[in-house]
């Protein structure tokens, strides 16, 4: 048996294969749909949580390596969506398709996890690996360093 | 002139191995005047040529890209056998193992994954080598240089052959996953030189080899 801690709480897999990637438990066995599946691959950054308190890509991530891990996913990010980055992600409009935007947002928070004021230099270093295919990467920045200032309301 | 080759030969690797001679500069002593060859000098002298073949051996693997991928020169770890920047800028960071929010550990993982195209994986933690212990561009010569002085190497030479003995990330080069060539000379081989190399007073390669 696989035991997950995800958003603080225990979740215990029975007949799941340990090389399972995180992605597809949080999916399709745990009904978690915020992360998203962008490229299966950990190229486009679309399905990245966080690993103890790292930034990760769960399509890549095999459960079985994961036990005795604290996960945090989209949806345990904030109680109600008012983490610093997702009001300043609703101030600057940064979605636009959308389907990004998740791995985005917790990317970024890793990232200020680490570096609570990052420059631009650290922001285009540490999400380097989260691909949009809108194009929002200005407002993306804009949007950091405006979580990063408390600068969030609309 | 064969003679005088031969006596040449040896008054360098006296100069090298420290034995045998008072002084190393030509002016003090010509060649020609050595009359009878201490067999010691003799033996070093083929030690040493030994040595720097088995030098050779490391050479090619240190040079490898499944090991100079993360032995770069500067901050930016490279990828695939044509040793490009490794994409999505990933750099360095402080502790060598990425930036904030683009760790290693972003992607790489706890082994191999099977099949191409997706990060590699290993035991241990996955991590660029110290910024001083690089290992592209650099001819023979600097390269026993960086690996004979701890400030760059970070090691002895017994640390080194246990490194590259049972380290984790040096084995990984032998078992890359999918889609990536491992490092052609066996294992056992590169230790087995690298060994000889060290206990052969490891000698640094003349200016000259390239």
């Amino acid at each position: 048996m696989i035991s997950l801690r995800i958003n603080g709480e225990v979740h215990d897999l029975h007949d799941v294969d340990p090389r399972t990637p995180l992605l597809w438990v949080l999916r399709d066995t745990l009904g978690m749909t915020g992360t998203r599946y962008g490229c299966g691959m950990a190229q486009c950054g679309a399905c990245t949580v966080h690993i103890n308190g790292e930034a990760a890509r769960s399509c890549v991530k095999p459960v079985g390596d994961l036990n005795d891990a604290d996960i945090t996913t989209i949806e345990g990010l904030s109680e109600d969506g008012n983490h610093p980055l997702q009001q300043a992600w609703k101030k600057h409009d940064v979605p636009q398709c959308g389907y990004c935007q998740a791995g985005q947002i917790m990317n970024a928070a890793a990232l200020l996890n680490s570096i609570p004021n990052p420059t631009d230099d650290d922001i285009d270093a540490g999400m380097g690996g989260n691909i949009c295919r809108c194009g929002t990467y200005q407002r993306i920045r804009a949007a950091i360093h405006d979580a990063a200032k408390g600068e969030v309301d609309a | 002139m064969k003679r005088s080759l031969y006596a040449a030969v040896h008054f360098g690797a006296a100069c090298i191995v420290g034995v045998g001679f008072i002084g190393c500069s030509s002016s003090e002593e010509p060649a020609e005047s050595i009359t009878a060859e201490p067999a010691s000098l003799a033996v070093n002298a083929a030690d040493r040529t030994a040595a720097l073949d088995a030098f050779d051996v490391v050479y090619e693997v240190l040079q490898h890209p499944r090991c100079m991928n993360c032995h770069p020169a500067g901050d930016r770890p490279l990828q695939f056998d044509n040793s490009e920047h490794h994409i999505m800028n990933v750099q360095r960071g402080d502790d060598d193992a990425g930036r904030p929010g683009m760790r290693c550990v972003t992607c790489h993982g706890s082994d191999n994954l099977d099949a191409p195209h997706l990060p590699p994986g290993v035991s241990t933690v996955w991590k660029m080598a110290p910024r001083e212990m690089v290992f592209e561009g650099l001819s023979k010569r600097e390269l026993s240089e960086m690996l004979l002085d701890p400030a760059r190497s970070h090691m002895t030479t017994d640390e080194m052959i246990e490194h590259v003995t049972h380290d984790a990330l040096v084995l990984w080069g032998w078992d890359p996953g999918p889609g990536r060539t491992p490092v052609d000379v066996p294992h056992e081989d590169f230790v087995d030189a690298f060994t000889r190399w060290v206990e052969a007073g490891a000698p640094v390669p003349g200016e000259d080899t390239p």
